[in-house]
């Protein structure tokens, strides 16, 4: 008995005294939100783990799962594709500092014979995840597409059933083009949809349109992209049928930023722009001594944000995604320079 | 007339009977189907990269499971370092104290924890350690499934002991040994078998659990052995893969599927095999 | 070594104090089990509070879940858990209920009768997130082709769906407990009605049925409370919508399921202790399930 629990002790003991032997725990850096830039941030953090032996763990689990967590300090950084109000970035006497990372795109794709091109109105896309237009062969649709004939199907509407930037952004645009979209349901991260099937995060999404015949969702460009699926052109405020891309994205974000970069894209007046473009953000605090924050981690952050927006951007066009222009990558700089600890820069 | 009446009743009872035999035999086709399915989709997933390597980024081919071997590995650990002394000796009191209040109440709350959605555990696993100890981690992960495993141990250890004649504790305590060494000693060895089947039996069902691991344990690409922070663990990994849309995914987690059920499967069969070989015959 | 019925000692020699402190122990750990279902009880309580002051009562029959406009109703989810827990038990009725039989009748030893109960101890075993996994690619293309047929919107995922792969998940629990209580039918009223020329179906139908009846209907229950609870398999096959279904074909959400879905990413306190508020309903109602069913299951076990 006494063996047993000399044991036992002995286990806890070697469980616990691993917290300390192990001086890599502060190269580690605890991330979580969007899925929206998932596939960028996964090889980006890959590399930068190869590259300087630090392991950033960032969780998939939806922008709203990134903001939560941040605020409740389970974190060391989110990432959301939809950015904090005035309001809510203020927490307990801290800042919440955003930075854009990449330029990506909110896709319509969809699971018809034939993978058809389709081209897409503003209206259309209302009426259709409204639950107005039904079916795929609706006049409306045709109205758009003169030269395809889409067959008698029902359309399924998919949508994010988990806190989303991506349904923010995309409901965002869908409120700036339709009165009636933002007053009856608005903007945000998760909407009381009037229809269709819900499915958690980007990868769900995709996951289902794949399977379902008839399915219609959005889901952000990579995901699209890498599984082979069909992708709309949507049409902007200059009445061009746009394809989503990188050109037509950074032609979207060609805009004079201002100094928080918090800003929304969508809607875009550019000619050749994207109308449903968006940055994406990683948030983290302004004052890095909070709850029992070493030094070293806000210096380990500020070197994965640093390296994130300069050399980290060689992994967005090989997935799709667009990079920063140079004056993004300016603001960017400067917010990362004004990250505090105990009131000193962190960044020398 | 006589006959026919007979005939028919005799008719209807074969008619049953083949009703029965029906139904007992379909019962069992779905698991014959899940686990071909998980042999056929999975066996080919299993390899010595699969099992050493750790995760690829999203879209690239390879990668392994090892992370989430390890963090099932040491979720488990955890939780039985929690659940089974408290559990145990919960039971012993309860062998030892048939009737009483505390009894009574003990046995309630251990069937009302039993019957408790594992959703709920997690939820509580949030709020009690992930939000004060401000980390998603192992530890609370391991709590989680260590209040899990609860119920099944006491419970087991208290039928055990309750087999076990009360003679022997008599027997043992007119020889003059202590009381704490009586039970410890004497009795708890006799009801080992029982008791050991017990903590397997309830460690395979937690090793399977994924919803109170959802908000506590929080998943990882690397390997990790802090229990202060996140892991990685099978099923997380198993249902993180099977919702998405990548087919790489999806192999890897029949792989992964493949391994936790046989490992669930071996746990089970060495439970019987405990409770026959080591059982003490009175 | 003196002790009285207290427990207390009144000779405090070497024995007698490590006997004290080790009852006291044995004492703390019973107790501790008590003080957790407590604590869960209440940190569930507290952490709606939020919640139940805003919406009260009314949250039970809100129809409307609007995280936009912080309008939170948990009509949706009860509606869907309990019509898939529903379901699930009305499919799994007759295959635990042969299982009972053919283990506790028919074939009460030999090697049938390992071959079925090790299976079904299988059948319990796998985890439930292999279950939804396995219903994701086996069940939802076939009940989609189902679903085609009939001219219905082909989603696969819904309540149905979620239906059968519970019926699956829980049949093992009401056939373990019915197994249980068809044994303990004493075995004269058999033998008499056997001898006055009964055939095997009607001894089944008119003795053991209705002797075992509130002990298959506590496996049933047990079964239920099992049902209400599962949540992996349930969120990966129901469609995640937060509706009132309209029919079994519908996707829909169930209280875990919702859970499982919105709990990391709840911003809001409203929003949070609305979720944990369904947590809450979730507790309440499986404890009182459950504790339903073992009362009965263990009556019966005592009247024999």
């Amino acid at each position: 008995m006494k063996r047993l629990i000399v044991v036992w002790i002995a286990i806890m003991l070697v469980l616990i005294g691993e917290v300390f032997s192990l001086q890599a725990q502060e190269r580690e850096l605890l991330g979580a939100g969007a899925t929206f830039p998932y596939p960028f941030y996964s090889k980006a953090f890959d590399f930068y783990y190869q590259q300087f032996g630090v392991k950033v763990n960032y969780q998939a689990i939806g922008s709203g799962g990134g903001i939560r967590q941040l605020i409740n300090k389970t974190v060391d950084f989110g990432g959301t594709d939809a950015f904090m109000s005035d309001e809510e970035i203020q927490v307990e006497g801290n800042y919440i500092l955003h930075i854009p990372t990449c330029l990506g795109a909110v896709v319509v794709t969809y699971n018809l014979p034939g993978q058809p091109i389709l081209k897409l109105t503003p209206a259309v896309l209302v009426d259709i995840f409204m639950g107005r237009i039904k079916r795929w062969n609706d006049p409306e649709i045709a109205a758009c597409n003169p030269d395809l004939s889409l067959p008698d199907m029902n359309i399924m509407v998919v949508h994010r059933s988990d806190g989303s930037g991506t349904t923010y952004v995309f409901s965002d645009y869908l409120s700036k083009v339709s009165v009636e979209w933002s007053e009856k349901i608005g903007r945000g991260k998760s909407l009381n949809w009037p229809a269709g099937l819900g499915a958690k995060g980007n990868p769900g999404v995709a996951g289902l349109v794949k399977q379902i015949p008839g399915a219609f969702g959005y889901v952000e460009l990579t995901y699209a992209l890498q599984n082979k699926m069909p992708v709309a052109l949507i049409q902007n405020a200059a009445g061009n049928f746009i394809q989503p891309s990188i050109e037509s994205v950074s032609h979207a974000a060609d805009i004079e930023l201002p100094e928080h970069t918090r800003v929304s894209i969508t809607d875009t007046h550019a000619e050749y722009g994207y109308p449903i473009s968006s940055f994406t953000w990683i948030i983290f605090y302004k004052e890095q001594n909070y709850g029992q924050r070493k030094r070293e981690k806000a210096e380990e952050l500020v070197k994965l944000l640093w390296w994130l927006v300069h050399e980290g951007q060689q992994f967005t066009k090989p997935l799709d995604y667009a990079p920063l222009s140079e004056r993004a990558i300016e603001k960017a700089e400067k917010i990362i320079k004004s990250v505090t600890y105990n009131g000193e820069p962190v960044l020398q | 007339m006589t006959k026919n009446r007979i005939l028919v009743r005799i008719l209807k009872d074969r008619i049953f009977l083949g009703f029965v035999l029906f139904f007992s035999l379909a019962s069992i086709i779905p698991l014959f189907l899940i686990v071909f399915y998980i042999i056929k989709s999975g066996i080919s997933a299993v390899n010595w990269q699969f099992l050493t390597h750790l995760p690829r980024p999203v879209g690239e081919a390879g990668g392994g499971i090892s992370n989430a071997i390890v963090g099932t590995a040491i979720l488990i650990l955890i939780s039985c370092l929690i659940s089974v002394p408290l559990g145990i000796f919960a039971g012993i009191y309860l062998s030892e104290n048939r009737e009483g209040k505390l009894s009574y109440f003990t046995r309630l709350c251990v069937e009302i924890l039993q019957g408790t959605p594992s959703i709920v555990i997690g939820i509580i696993a949030y709020l009690w350690i992930v939000v004060p100890m401000k980390t998603f981690s192992a530890f609370s992960g391991g709590v989680a499934l260590g209040i899990m495993m609860l119920p099944l141990i006491v419970r087991t250890t208290e039928e055990t002991l309750k087999l076990v004649p009360n003679t022997l504790k008599e027997a043992s305590l007119a020889l003059g040994v202590p009381y704490h060494q009586t039970i410890l000693k004497v009795i708890l060895p006799a009801g080992l078998s029982g008791i050991l089947t017990g903590v397997l039996v309830s460690i395979a069902r937690i090793a399977g659990e994924t919803a109170p691991l959802l908000f506590t344990a929080f998943g990882s690409p690397f390997m990790n052995f802090n229990i202060f922070k996140p892991i990685n663990a099978l099923p997380l990994l198993i249902f993180n893969y099977a919702t998405s849309p990548y087919s790489e995914w999806h192999t890897l987690a029949w792989g992964a599927s493949f391994i936790l059920v046989v490992f669930v499967l071996i746990l089970n069969v060495i439970a019987k095999l405990v409770a026959r070989k080591w059982k003490v015959q009175f | 070594m003196l002790k009285d019925k207290s427990g207390l000692l009144r000779v405090w020699g070497k024995f007698e104090r490590s006997e004290f402190f080790f009852r006291k122990l044995l004492f703390f750990t019973a107790l501790c089990m008590v003080i957790l279902v407590v604590a869960i009880f209440l940190s569930l309580l507290l952490n709606s509070f939020p919640s139940l002051k805003k919406m009260g009562i009314g949250f039970v029959f809100g129809k409307t879940w609007d995280p936009v406009f912080n309008q939170f109703g948990a009509l949706p989810f009860l509606i869907g858990t309990l019509l898939t827990s529903f379901l699930a038990l009305l499919i799994s009725i007759p295959f635990s209920l042969s299982i009972s039989l053919f283990l506790g009748e028919y074939f009460t030893k030999g090697i049938f009768s390992s071959i079925l109960k090790s299976a079904i101890e299988l059948l319990a075993g796998i985890p439930s997130v292999i279950y939804g996994f396995w219903a994701l690619f086996v069940l939802v293309p076939l009940v989609r082709t189902i679903q085609v047929k009939l001219g219905i919107l082909p989603y696969g995922v819904g309540i149905f769906t979620a239906s059968l792969v519970l019926a699956i998940m829980i049949i093992p629990y009401s056939a373990a407990i019915g197994r249980e209580v068809i044994q303990l039918v004493p075995s004269d009223l058999k033998e008499a009605a056997f001898s006055l020329g009964a055939t095997r179906f009607e001894v089944i139908r008119r003795i053991v049925l209705p002797y075992a009846r509130s002990g298959i209907m506590a496996g049933i229950l047990l079964a239920l409370g099992r049902a209400l609870g599962e949540t992996m398999a349930v969120t990966m096959v129901i469609g995640n919508t937060n509706v009132i279904p309209r029919d079994i074909f519908s996707p829909a959400n169930t209280m875990a399921s919702v859970i499982a879905n919105e709990f990391t990413e709840a911003t809001g306190e409203i929003y949070l202790s609305a979720l944990v508020e369904i947590g809450l309903l979730l507790f309440v109602v499986t404890t009182i399930i459950n504790i339903i069913g073992r009362q009965i299951v263990k009556k019966m076990t005592i009247e024999v």
